[in-house]
């Protein structure tokens, strides 16, 4: 089988053509964050320059968040777009998992961490099973990063960072961390859609897919005004 | 994808609309046919809120969109074969929700192998008129008013035009929502001020009609909504009641008379033949009436959509685009939202 890959939940805009067997072409940009902008013309030039004729594409996989919020949904509608007019469905990956999957093989946990603005980061914690499978931990959740290390702290194992959250918490890590850590190398840091197509494929093979109708990201947490709207609701309440 | 050769026969457009609220897909045959308007309206996910939420309408657009741009496919009894290009309004407006729209269209354009066409929201309102009037023909004169927008808009030919005039503060629907709630009516306010002045008296309060000094046709609004806010102060410290269907009439009146007047003499300036009124505010009852009674006695026809061709809607994205389908004035990949995109 053959899946279209992109992740545009943060910084890096990433898109991937892949089967079982192979990374045909993998396009990773960490530069502005235009993705509106290059994502397509992205994906144009791996079809191009594989000469990929889009019909044989199987399936179309996206990083489903957490993330950016509008980062998250140019990759989302950019999906669904595919997805509706080549009459094919999306897989969902979410980010953190992708993320951590450029660990493959690593011991201890992975933690990739994004950074959620507002003091917090999404995360969540992962290790590679004795069959070297991707195992859940803990589930993609949003947490400030003290409290992130608190419940590594208490796993007692070491730990790997990695993602764009690493550089705004560096010094909360080093001051909190009481198990072993390190953090990757800037060439697995980062968002791959190889990597996302390489968990979409499992997925797939598991069933694991939505008709494009009825994706949408998973954002982990309210827009403002919601969240404004609510905590007036328990103030009036009281 | 510009090379694609242009085929024979009837055109039709897939359009896209995602600008602010309504979530909207259509598919036009030759610019002037409308197979399908699909429109899911957010009204009800904002009223919560007073007002359109950026963030909640993007999320509640890439929920929609799929199911929309479906819909107006089957109900036009198409699919992605019969269609020729597909058009998007890339601005202006909310940023969130045109990026929606934009990366949804390009995406369906790449897979399908579709020519691309971006459109500006405004000029879209503008060809909404086309819909509904066929002889309907350039040149003529536009007023564009809505929640973001107001202009007086000359068009030469089309997908050509001189703006003639536009507001230098608020849009003449901002003014109306800012009123609405500041009166009680709530949100959207142009349907509940044109409902309330109707029980009212528009005599009853005399709001300011503002001029700008250094021009004759353009727009401001901001004073007569303090006016409005000012009035409702002073009646408050002085243990006044008001009555919310006068003060809707009163200020509805001093709107509308500004939009008139301005429109007549841009009419009689540029000896036009048909006038043509568009956008949101488009659907205002009392507007409509003043324009058409005004156009009778100027001797120049009057054209306005239907209310739900006056709404944001998808149709008139897909006639505004059939101009650039004919010149092969094609966008391409890197195509991106612009929400301060000028007229």
């Amino acid at each position: 089988m053959k899946i279209i890959a992109i992740d545009s939940s943060g910084l890096v805009a990433s898109v991937a053509v892949a089967t079982e067997e192979s990374v045909i072409a993998e396009y990773s940009v960490n530069y502005k964050k235009t993705h509106s902008q290059t994502l397509l013309p992205m994906l144009d030039e791996i079809r191009s320059m594989t000469e990929l004729d889009l019909k044989t594409v199987d399936a179309i996989a996206v990083a489903s968040g957490p993330g950016s919020f509008t980062g998250l949904r140019i990759g989302s509608s950019t999906a669904k777009g595919l997805a509706l007019a080549l009459d094919k469905p999306i897989i969902e990956v979410p980010t953190v998992d992708a993320l951590a999957m450029n660990m493959w093989g690593c011991p201890g946990i992975v933690c990739p961490i994004m950074d959620a603005r507002r003091h917090q980061v999404y995360t969540g914690f992962f290790e590679f099973g004795e069959d070297d499978e991707l195992v859940v931990i803990k589930e993609r959740f949003a947490e400030d990063i003290e409290t992130v290390v608190g419940m590594l702290n208490d796993i007692g194992r070491s730990v790997t960072f990695l993602g764009d959250g690493v550089e705004v918490s560096k010094d909360a890590i080093k001051r909190c961390a009481g198990v072993p850590y390190r953090f990757a190398p800037p060439h697995l840091a980062r968002q791959r859609a190889g990597s996302l197509a390489f968990l979409a494929i499992k997925y797939y093979k598991q069933g694991r897919f939505v008709d494009s109708s009825a994706h949408k990201p998973e954002y982990l947490r309210k827009s403002q005004a919601e969240r404004e709207h609510d905590r007036n609701s328990v103030d009036d309440g009281r | 994808m510009n090379s694609r050769a242009i085929r024979m026969g009837k055109v039709r457009i897939l359009a896209i609309e995602s600008s602010c609220d309504e979530t909207a897909a259509s598919v036009v045959e030759d610019g002037r046919k409308v197979l399908s308007n699909v429109i899911y309206s957010q009204i009800d996910v904002h009223t919560l809120y007073g007002g359109v939420v950026p963030e909640i309408a993007s999320r509640a657009h890439i929920e929609k969109i799929d199911p929309v741009i479906t819909s107006a496919l089957s109900e036009a009894g198409c699919t992605l074969s019969d269609i020729d290009a597909v058009a998007v309004t890339y601005g202006p407006g909310l940023v969130g929700p045109l990026l929606v729209g934009v990366a949804e269209a390009k995406a369906i354009a790449f897979a399908a192998d579709l020519p691309l066409i971006g459109v500006n929201h405004i000029y879209g309102h503008i060809c909404a008129n086309f819909i509904e009037h066929e002889d309907l023909k350039p040149p003529f004169m536009t007023l564009v008013v809505s929640g973001g927008h107001t202009h007086l808009v000359n068009i030469t030919d089309y997908g050509r035009y001189e703006v003639i005039a536009r507001t230098r503060d608020d849009a003449a629907g901002e003014a109306f929502d800012k009123v609405a709630r500041a009166i009680g009516l709530g949100y959207p306010g142009g349907p509940k001020i044109d409902a309330a002045a109707k029980r009212g008296n528009c005599a009853a309060i005399p709001f300011p009609r503002a001029k700008v000094g250094d021009s004759e046709y353009d727009f401001s609004f901001s004073g007569l909504k303090s006016a409005v806010l000012n009035y409702l102060n002073h009646a408050e410290m002085k243990n006044e009641t008001v009555d919310p269907d006068d003060l809707a009439a009163s200020f509805q009146k001093a709107v509308v008379d500004v939009l008139t007047d301005h429109s007549v003499a841009a009419m009689r300036q540029y000896g036009a033949r048909d006038f043509a009124l568009a956008g949101g505010v488009a659907s205002n009852t009392a507007l409509r009436a003043s324009l058409d009674a005004a156009c009778r006695k100027e001797g120049v026809r009057f054209c306005v959509p239907s209310p739900v061709y006056c709404t944001d809607n998808a149709a008139m994205i897909g006639v505004a685009a059939y101009t650039d389908y004919l010149n092969g004035n094609f966008s391409d990949l890197t195509l991106n939202a612009v929400p301060n995109l000028a007229l």
